[in-house]
């Protein structure tokens, strides 16, 4: 039963993505994004693959990155400031299960809309070259690291849409994106200092924020090469400890909060 | 055993910016609502009554207190089972149909999927909307929105429906199709809690009523007895002499009012019978004996009244 309730607002909250028209038009933007590659490819004479895995898994990220933020920072704030769950609240359901219900059915939307613009980049490596290299396959690794920086970044706007407003979730969320993409310039900067508190400083950053560096595999399958084993293990652990920790906040927040 | 049962039920907000102190909404309210009637809530707004329904609900935490549905705690799942629950100026999902909106809440009830259609079907005959069953939400008027939210509290079937304003905003029909709707489930054996601040409303509907004032109770009970403290009659008598009229004022509530010949007067109940013996000893014409009807509005204003130079209640940082 409480699976079944779990899913069910999982299930509500990606009804509410596909029926929302911000995500159309994201999509519709995520298709403009794969010709544009496919253009490009075209016109760079025998490196055309590689720029087009380059800006395919790129637009994939950013257009999931604003997915997730967009749809991630309101995922909470907007049921309680529109009182919406209030309703579903006096029903024999616990909190934590609305908060992984929201955070399962945005990831379920990532997933989807991941899916769909993966499909357009094969299709389109498929146009240029009119055929798949074994050494293709590698792509779908590199997708599925961007799905696992995007369940990340789901469970911080959660965490933050938890307590704070969408305005300042979604400056947080960037924020934390933007040092956590240099988390190991931020370590490297520290060490440079030789400054005792500032090097501490900057390893507690390095170790307390979001490590997104490790989830761009874009620079290894655009060459033909292969994501090695050991990362897609430590990345999935990695994703999934972290995400989990910061839906555990999110609940313990949650529950404490009177719905005023 | 009470359906709600409510001991000393607190609630302190935190107010201010930056020094944040506890302010009290809800003071030690403490109230039982027996099984099958219909019990309105009522106070202007701010009186407390939208926190004592959260606080049933679960949807905020007591500061101090506790309350039973059905002699569950409030907040477990079994009390929950138990309850529907009208939030005030409702908001649905509005991407949503009617249909869809009901299906989702009957998913969190055991129900097999055959049960949930069924339901979903009665509720939605019961509250007249079964030709919008496929319309979105967001094209709803607020009257339609207040009863697909009634539709949503009783889906389950619960024994308490908590109604938080019902009728607020309504327009003549739109109150009438609640107060049917109320009326229903009374019918059916319900007990419903609701709050209001349209007193005609909770005169026409309510077994009992309880009245909120500044987060304190200042008075509950069944309304014809809350009326009956208040009876009286209105006499008019033509002729009296000057000399007799001190006499005439001692029988009465309030002073007199001379309109030419005419004095005018409201006299409780038990003096009836000396003003009688007064008219007929001293020859003064009696020209009207009538009733008073005191409303429940007369009596809550008056009760608020008389309740408005008490002191702010104390917070628990306050008291201790």
């Amino acid at each position: 039963m409480i699976v079944a309730q779990t899913l069910a607002i999982a299930r509500n909250t990606f009804r509410e993505a596909v029926r929302d028209k911000v995500l159309y038009n994201l999509v519709a933007f995520a298709v403009i994004m794969t010709a544009s590659a496919l253009l490009f490819g075209e016109i760079s004479i025998g490196i055309q693959k590689s720029i087009l895995i380059n800006i395919g898994l790129s637009s994939i990220s950013v257009f999931g990155l604003l997915i997730a933020i967009f749809l991630g920072i309101g995922l909470v704030y907007k049921e309680v400031d529109k009182r919406s769950l209030y309703a579903l609240l006096s029903k024999p359901v616990h909190r934590w299960q609305f908060i992984v219900g929201k955070f399962l059915g945005l990831n379920l939307t990532l997933l989807v809309n991941t899916l769909f613009m993966s499909l357009g980049l094969w299709a389109s490596m498929y146009y240029l070259t009119r055929g798949f290299q074994p050494e293709d396959i590698h792509i779908w690794t590199a997708i599925y690291f961007v799905l696992l920086e995007l369940f990340l970044i789901t469970a911080v706007c959660l965490f933050f849409s938890c307590f704070s407003t969408p305005i300042l979730s979604a400056i947080f969320t960037f924020l934390i994106y933007i040092v956590g993409n240099s988390a190991s310039d931020v370590r490297d900067f520290g060490k440079l200092t030789e400054n005792a508190t500032l090097e501490w400083l900057a390893t507690l950053v390095y170790y307390l924020l979001p490590n997104f560096s490790d989830f761009s595999a874009a620079g290894l399958v655009s060459h033909g090469l292969p994501v090695p084993g050991h990362l897609v293990l430590l990345n999935t652990s990695y994703a999934l400890c972290y995400s989990g920790i910061l839906v555990i906040a999110a609940v313990w927040i949650f529950s404490r909060r009177d719905l005023k | 055993m009470a359906a709600i049962e409510i001991n000393g039920l607190s609630k302190d907000y935190p107010v201010g910016f930056w020094r944040k102190r506890p302010k009290r909404v809800l003071d030690n309210l403490s109230l039982n609502v027996k099984d099958g009637e219909v019990f309105g809530f009522l106070g202007h707004n701010g009186a407390g009554k939208t926190t004592t329904l959260k606080l049933l609900t679960g949807l905020i935490f007591p500061t101090e207190g506790t309350a039973q549905i059905h002699g569950q705690p409030i907040g477990s799942p079994k009390a929950f089972q138990n309850i529907g629950y009208l939030p005030e100026n409702p908001y649905f999902y509005d991407y949503l149909t009617a249909d869809e909106l009901l299906d989702y809440f009957s998913r969190f009830f055991p129900m097999t999927p055959g049960q949930r259609r069924e339901r979903c079907k009665t509720v939605l005959e019961q509250a007249g909307l079964t030709e919008f069953r496929n319309v979105a939400l967001r094209k709803f008027s607020k009257g339609m929105l207040q009863r697909i939210g009634i539709a949503q509290a009783v889906l389950h079937n619960p024994d308490i429906v908590l109604l938080d304003e019902p009728m607020s905003g309504l327009d003549p029909v739109g109150r009438r199709d609640v107060r049917n709707l109320i009326l229903q489930l009374k019918s059916a054996g319900k007990t419903v809690f609701f709050s209001t601040h349209i007193l005609s409303d909770a005169e026409a509907l309510c077994d009992r009523v309880a009245i909120l004032h500044r987060g304190r109770l200042v008075g509950v009970g069944q309304i014809a007895e809350l009326l009956k403290r208040q009876s009286g009659l209105e006499v008019v008598v033509e002729s009296c002499p000057a000399a007799l009229l001190p006499r005439l004022q001692s029988l009465a509530d309030a002073p007199l009012t001379v309109s030419g010949s005419h004095h005018r007067m409201e006299i409780p109940e038990e003096n009836v019978a000396q003003l009688l013996g007064l008219c007929a000893s001293n020859s003064i014409r009696l020209l009207s004996l009538n009733p008073l009807r005191f409303s429940l509005e007369d009596y809550f204003i008056e009760l608020l009244r008389s309740n408005d130079q008490q002191p702010e209640p104390a917070t628990k940082a306050n008291a201790s």
